[in-house]
């Protein structure tokens, strides 16, 4: 393969293009409501009609509305239908002839699609993901070109140094240094690890990267390879995402066959593997070096750093350990320029962040958008707000490892440092939306149960405190706690941040430390008289002495 | 091999390069409590209690997994951190079932030793009394589950002193538990090669000598040393006799 070839592939997946194209969304969320139907109805449709040479069916990956689903965008009329079924998929065609359709449609126009700013997710909804075809049509695997052919590696990371591209998975440590620390780290061998464990509840953007621009990520490993001197990466993907694991089966299959994995890429001296290893459920193995151990075949367990993985990784190796939605960025930022990436966001975080809007909101699915962009915009305008007239209370971010941001701060910039001081985090993009029938104590309860479950048992604050915690958290719920009881979370929630071993331990609290910061009165209210204190009746102080 | 001068507690010591906080410490005849450390066995971290605060870096670190660097400031008793430890030991306590009357190490504990040491005085949480059970069906040693602290130290022996890799971890959270084999009865492991390694790294009465009775259990912890010594630098004694 060289550029030539990577030109002609594109000039001829332009060239074939037909007038008419059926954007069908084949992710996993429309897939669920049988858009596999819905696309063989509409492929048929196509032939008896004869418009075959005309009109082209394409699967796509996520076009983001996923409340509405199954979605089926016509191009180039700009019109996309909306919870279309099997049987009503006919129609569509028709529509196409000059037939009348009552097919509910979404309005592309609206501030859900209109406020959207696409850098990761530019190809998702657009290209069939099967294909290479596809991306390359779209500019892929150019950055990869020009990186072998016109950077030295030093200049790859200075790049990625000047983008301000910070890690996506929920701390935002700069890639760049990143990138630049192990590169300079001593070894023959290196790793590159992509790390697809995406487990918190509620969120749901990796797996849509994966599933609908399966070669933006390995592209962007590629890249980072070439930066930091590695020749094998790894994909680190959890078994409940059947869909993403196939694709990008395919996707480093049809890689592979074009000579853009493997041994010379581009005709260079680069050679660069990509391995898939299936993670077996344990949410705990998001955090990197029980990613690490359990890639090594051994009990996904963390273990103290330092040494961080950019020295002592992967095998004892040098490993570059990022997410994937950081991955996906890095395409852009080398095809684009890492001016332009710099030029978007705010001061310390640049770039945009998809999230994975749930809970109680009209418009439930996938956004990108600029960091910095308030959160009132994202849930009141894009997202539509609560439904059934219902009002927002809360915005849940950053998972179990993160805080609940009340409305009364809606108005607050999401970047990594602004979410900070709410006492939340950015997380990997799950937001959650809570209107005012949530009891915040049960929300507390839910993650601090998961975290409970999920702990892998290793270090004796996390395993013990987050039973501890729940138990009194359980307690409060059930009316059956007392102030002594709240102070005792308390203490739990500062000992257990302070002393676990690994990321899953040290922020097990925040859910319930940011909940009992901005929602004190809902706990207070449940708290039972105290029939042995002497601070009875839900007094938290200690009662002053009584002489001086 | 170069050497680091630092501060432990106010005393300026000096280490080998390489040497983490607490052989450090324990070298100056400073104490710090531990748990899931054992001499001869590579260290995981796991039971936080020789977390120490050091000076420049925010967060608490384990003595045993940190390396000395030049000029480092280290507190290894503060009220912060003993307030700390007292709770990690409560936790624990109330963890499992540990009745400490009719224990075959009562006197010879090390959880024991240390709730005392640390001034836990009682344990402040609901305890769970969760159901765990036995295994007796070894010809030699046996396995009460609800004195079991999961430091780890039988699984850490038996892969790497004693090779047999018999003892493992099964499940997660707190419903980890330490199993034989694949999870079969003790008594039918093929890879148990009946050393007693496990035994003698036990730190509560989880692992027993079968025969023994309240308060009989004394382990002899430096025949493991005495191992790895002898096997590592040719030296027939244990490192600290």
């Amino acid at each position: 393969m060289i550029l030539n070839d990577l030109i002609s592939i594109k000039e001829k997946e332009l060239a074939g293009r037909k007038k008419i194209i059926l954007r069908c969304c084949m992710a996993a969320g429309c897939m669920s409501s049988d858009s596999k139907g819905v696309k063989e109805q509409l492929d048929k449709a196509v032939a008896n009609a004869g418009l075959q040479n005309e009109v082209e069916v394409r699967g796509v990956g996520c076009m983001k509305l996923c409340c509405e689903g199954p979605l089926v965008a016509v191009d180039p009329q700009d019109s996309l239908y909306i919870k279309v079924t099997a049987e009503n998929a006919p129609l569509i065609i028709g529509a196409l002839q000059g037939g009348k359709t009552n097919i509910p449609q979404a309005d592309p126009k609206s501030a859900f699609f209109a406020k959207q700013f696409s850098i990761v997710l530019a190809n998702s909804g657009i290209i069939d993901p099967e294909r290479i075809e596809s991306y390359i049509a779209m500019d892929g695997y150019q950055a990869l070109h020009e990186v072998l052919h016109e950077m030295p590696p030093k200049e790859v990371v200075e790049a990625m140094v000047k983008s301000g591209l910070r890690g996506r998975g929920g701390a935002g440590f700069p890639t760049g240094l990143k990138w630049g620390t192990v590169a300079k780290s001593p070894g023959a061998k290196k790793y590159v690890v992509c790390n697809a464990d995406e487990g918190d509840p509620g969120a749901f953007m990796d797996r849509s990267v994966l599933e609908s621009d399966p070669h933006s990520v390995l592209e962007g490993m590629a890249i980072a390879a070439y930066a930091v001197g590695a020749d094998q990466g790894f994909i680190y993907v959890r078994a409940e995402y059947p869909l993403a694991i196939s694709r990008l089966q395919i996707a480093i299959k049809q890689a592979k066959q074009n000579g853009l994995l493997g041994a010379g890429i581009f005709e260079s001296p680069f050679n660069f593997n990509i391995d898939l290893r299936i993670g077996a459920g344990a949410f705990v193995c998001g955090e990197e070096t029980a990613l690490m151990s359990s890639v090594e075949g051994k009990r996904g367990t963390p273990r103290p750093r330092p040494p961080f993985p950019a020295e002592s990784g992967l095998f004892g190796c040098p490993t570059l350990l990022n997410n994937v939605e950081t991955f996906a960025n890095v395409p852009a930022i080398y095809r684009k320029g890492a001016e332009w990436f710099a030029g978007i966001g705010t001061e310390k975080s640049k770039g945009t962040k998809v999230f994975a809007l749930a809970g109680k909101i009209k418009n439930t699915g996938l956004i990108e958008v600029p960091m910095g962009t308030p959160l009132r915009t994202i849930v009141e305008e894009m997202g539509g707000g609560a439904p059934d007239g219902g009002t927002i209370k809360a915005v849940q971010t950053g998972g179990p490892s993160g805080g609940c941001i009340p409305s009364q701060h809606l108005d607050t910039p999401v970047d990594y440092e602004s979410l900070g001081k709410l006492g939340s985090i950015m997380g990997s993009g799950g937001m959650i939306v809570m209107d005012q029938t949530t009891n915040m104590v049960e929300i507390a309860r839910f993650f601090m149960e998961f975290c409970m479950d999920e702990s892998c048992g290793k270090c004796i604050p996390c395993r013990a405190g987050t039973v501890q915690m729940h138990h009194i958290l359980d307690k409060i719920v059930n009316r059956k706690a007392t102030a002594r009881d709240l102070a005792k979370l308390e203490e739990l929630c500062d000992m257990v941040r302070n002393t676990s071993l690994c990321g899953l331990g040290q922020t097990a609290p925040n859910p319930t430390m940011s909940t009992l910061r901005f929602f004190r009165n809902e706990y207070e209210a449940l708290l039972q008289p105290d029939p042995f204190g002497p601070h009875a009746n839900g007094a938290a102080k200690q009662p002053e002495p009584a002489t001086k | 091999m170069a050497a680091k001068t630092l501060t432990i507690d106010g005393k300026q010591i000096s280490a080998e390069e390489g040497a983490t906080v607490l052989q450090a410490a324990t070298e100056a005849g400073i104490k710090i409590p531990t748990l899931c450390h054992l001499e001869g066995v590579y260290d995981i971290g796991a039971c936080r209690l020789c977390i120490v605060e050091i000076t420049g870096i925010p967060k608490l670190l384990p003595a045993c997994t940190t390396k000395v660097s030049e000029g480092m400031d280290v507190k290894t008793d503060s009220e912060r951190l003993r307030k700390y430890r007292r709770m990690i030991l409560e936790l624990l306590f109330a963890e499992r079932n540990h009745v400490c009357a009719v224990c075959v190490s009562n006197g010879h504990c090390e959880l024991q030793t240390l709730a005392y040491s640390q001034g836990m005085e009682h344990v402040r949480y609901d305890y769970t009394f969760p159901k765990w059970n036995m295994d007796i069906t070894h010809r030699l040693f046996g396995m009460d589950h609800n004195r079991c602290v999961l430091c780890n130290r039988c699984v850490r022996v038996c892969w790497h002193i004693e090779g047999a890799g018999t003892k493992n971890v099964s499940g997660r959270g707190a419903k980890s538990k330490i199993i034989t084999d694949l999870n079969m009865p003790w008594g039918d492991s093929d890879s148990c090669t009946e050393c007693g390694k496990c035994v003698m790294s036990c730190p509560t009465g989880a692992l027993f000598n079968k025969g023994s009775t309240v308060g009989e259990m004394e382990r002899d912890r430096n025949k493991l040393e005495f191992i790895v010594t002898a096997r590592e630098k040719k030296q027939w004694i244990a490192a600290d006799l």
